[in-house]
């Protein structure tokens, strides 16, 4: 970061200095206008026409989460749920994605196209209508009920999602390795099957691992729509406990604070992964994220048809 | 077929799909005004914009859209009372969850389109930045001559990615309620569980017709707009 915005102005003299000092307090002082407008917005200052003030800063509201009953009873039940969803789908994904990868890359033609469809298909529909419909299926034909059917519902949707995605990546880890790699294993005498589990696979699967650490961010944030097939994830959870104890805004508060906390920390993960990954002895291609940011770590992973061309490499 | 005629009659499909489209367009232009401030605040020389930015896209990019989108309609507007649309029209409900729904699309996804830029400033070369200021421009106008055109261009690809995951996230807003493709799929299926398979295939195809073409334009239009070096 400072790396970068260093280019893009010089040492600042004194003239510059001034002025810097000028926008930092105009700018400071918009950011705290913001910060001040949403405190008291919160509180309800300008007393509302036509009802009560609801200030959301009122103690009653804020003392639940200093009892150990709040948490034992809705937020650390809520955060189980999310994370196990979460977990469940990552390991699913993790497999049927890297089953997805390789019949992408295999050499038969219709393996191929069967796999490469699929992948197309279930990458372009938004998770929640996977989630949707695996709810139903799962009640309708599959005939799962109780706390089994939502939980049903939020793993497949995540997993069909999800699997695509490390798909694309295992194949986009794949096509970006050097050609002498396969052309290596071919010429050894391995079958093109072999070469690719033994030799492509392991390459391409570390390279990708930032990324797949990062989908795990993604994969968090999404079992948050489980909430609307009646799962009991951290959101549900977090709408009972306000509904309890009529504290919706500072919940929702609560709530992203923890999603936030659990996120950041994965996004670090990601980041020390591809630092270690850099650095390390056997440094495979790392995947190409430019520079000094740990690029956009979450959310839309680059699929890959409009993949940015990769990088050169750093061999 | 009679299946695919009855659910187009019965229920308001292409009105659904419209207003997925209007909640991915009114979003999209949102998440691009409030993106391109943010990232600006990120590059900047000034160290309270630079904290401003990195905290305003760790905050978003790390809360579940689902939480905002709740946030906004039942914390802002059913808890503390602010309404987006005219409280006599006779479609004031529904015109309030959209809106807000359309505040929600934005704010989150400026987070994404911030990373996007600050990585399409990635990809212009140290050189161009120290060129710019070697001939006496300032930071605004380094950015504004030199450095944002090309970052815009660089940028292209990871911004397509950005709006075909907006497009695909306008189906949240179902959560609060808004009669788009998801939660108007959810109803039918209530409704018509015997054509799950085909409803399901309906509403999944509409995304597809919305982002591949998103996805083809993109992919053409960054390599159009690529600088050549």
């Amino acid at each position: 970061m400072s790396a970068e915005a260093s280019v893009l102005f010089d040492a600042p003299g004194p003239k510059a200095r001034a002025r810097y000092r000028l926008i930092a307090i105009a700018g400071g002082l918009v950011v705290a206008a913001l910060l001040v407008w949403l405190v008291l917005r919160l509180a309800d200052f300008p007393a509302p026409v036509g009802r009560t003030p609801n200030n959301q800063w009122a103690p009653e509201k804020w003392l639940p989460f200093l009892q150990p009953q709040t948490w034992t009873s809705y937020l650390l039940p809520g955060l189980w749920g999310t994370l196990l969803a979460a977990v469940t789908a990552v390991v699913a994904s993790l497999f049927f994605g890297l089953l997805l990868g390789i019949g992408r890359l295999v050499q038969i033609r219709w393996v191929r196209w069967a796999c490469g469809a699929f992948v197309e298909f279930f990458r372009a529909v938004p998770v929640l209508m996977m989630m949707l419909f695996a709810y139903y299926a799962g009640l309708f034909l599959l005939k799962i009920t109780g706390a089994a059917l939502p939980f049903f519902g939020v793993v497949v949707g995540l997993t069909l999602y999800n699997s695509c995605v490390i798909a694309e990546l295992i194949r986009s880890g794949v096509n970006n390795l050097p050609h002498g790699q396969r052309e290596a294993g071919l010429a050894i005498g391995l079958t093109p099957l072999r070469t690719l589990v033994t030799i492509l696979l392991p390459q391409a699967v570390t390279a990708m691992l930032p990324s797949m650490v990062s989908q795990l961010v993604v994969i968090l944030k999404d079992s948050a729509l489980g909430s609307m097939i009646s799962y009991l994830d951290l959101l549900r959870s977090g709408t009972y406990l306000s509904t309890a104890y009529g504290n919706l805004i500072p919940t929702m508060i609560v709530l992203a604070t923890m999603y936030i906390l659990v996120n950041s920390a994965l996004t670090r993960l990601a980041g020390w992964i591809q630092n270690r990954l850099r650095r390390g002895p056997r440094a495979v291609a790392a995947p190409a994220t430019g520079g000094m940011v740990p690029s956009v770590a979450s959310e839309p992973v680059v699929p890959a048809t409009i993949m940015p061309p990769p990088e050169q490499r750093e061999r | 077929m009679t299946g695919f005629v009855e659910l187009f009659t019965r229920y308001d499909v292409l009105g659904a799909f419209w207003l997925t489209i209007q909640l991915s367009l009114l979003g999209a232009l949102g998440a691009l005004v409030i993106g391109l401030v943010i990232a600006i605040c990120r590059v900047s020389p000034v160290a309270v914009l630079q904290k401003f930015g990195t905290a305003y896209v760790t905050v978003f990019r790390n809360t579940p859209l689902t939480l905002i989108v709740a946030f906004c309609l039942l914390g802002l507007s059913f808890t503390l009372g602010i309404t987006l649309s005219d409280p006599n029209s006779p479609t004031s409900i529904t015109d309030n969850g959209v809106r807000w729904a359309i505040v929600a699309l934005a704010f989150y996804h400026a987070s994404f389109v911030a990373e996007a830029i600050r990585s399409g400033i990635n990809t212009v070369p140290q050189g161009q930045a120290e060129a710019a200021r070697s001939i006496g421009l300032g930071f605004a106008s380094t950015l504004r001559y030199v450095v944002l055109p090309q970052a815009m261009r660089g940028a292209v690809a990871p911004l397509g990615n950005t709006l075909i995951a907006l497009t695909k996230n306008t189906t949240v807003a179902a959560t609060i309620g808004v009669a788009e493709l998801a939660f108007q799929m959810k109803n039918m299926i209530e409704f018509s569980p015997q054509y799950l398979y085909l409803i399901f295939f309906v509403m999944a195809s509409a995304f597809v017709i919305l982002t591949l073409p998103i996805g083809l334009l993109f992919t053409w239009l960054s390599n159009r707009l690529a600088v050549q070096r």
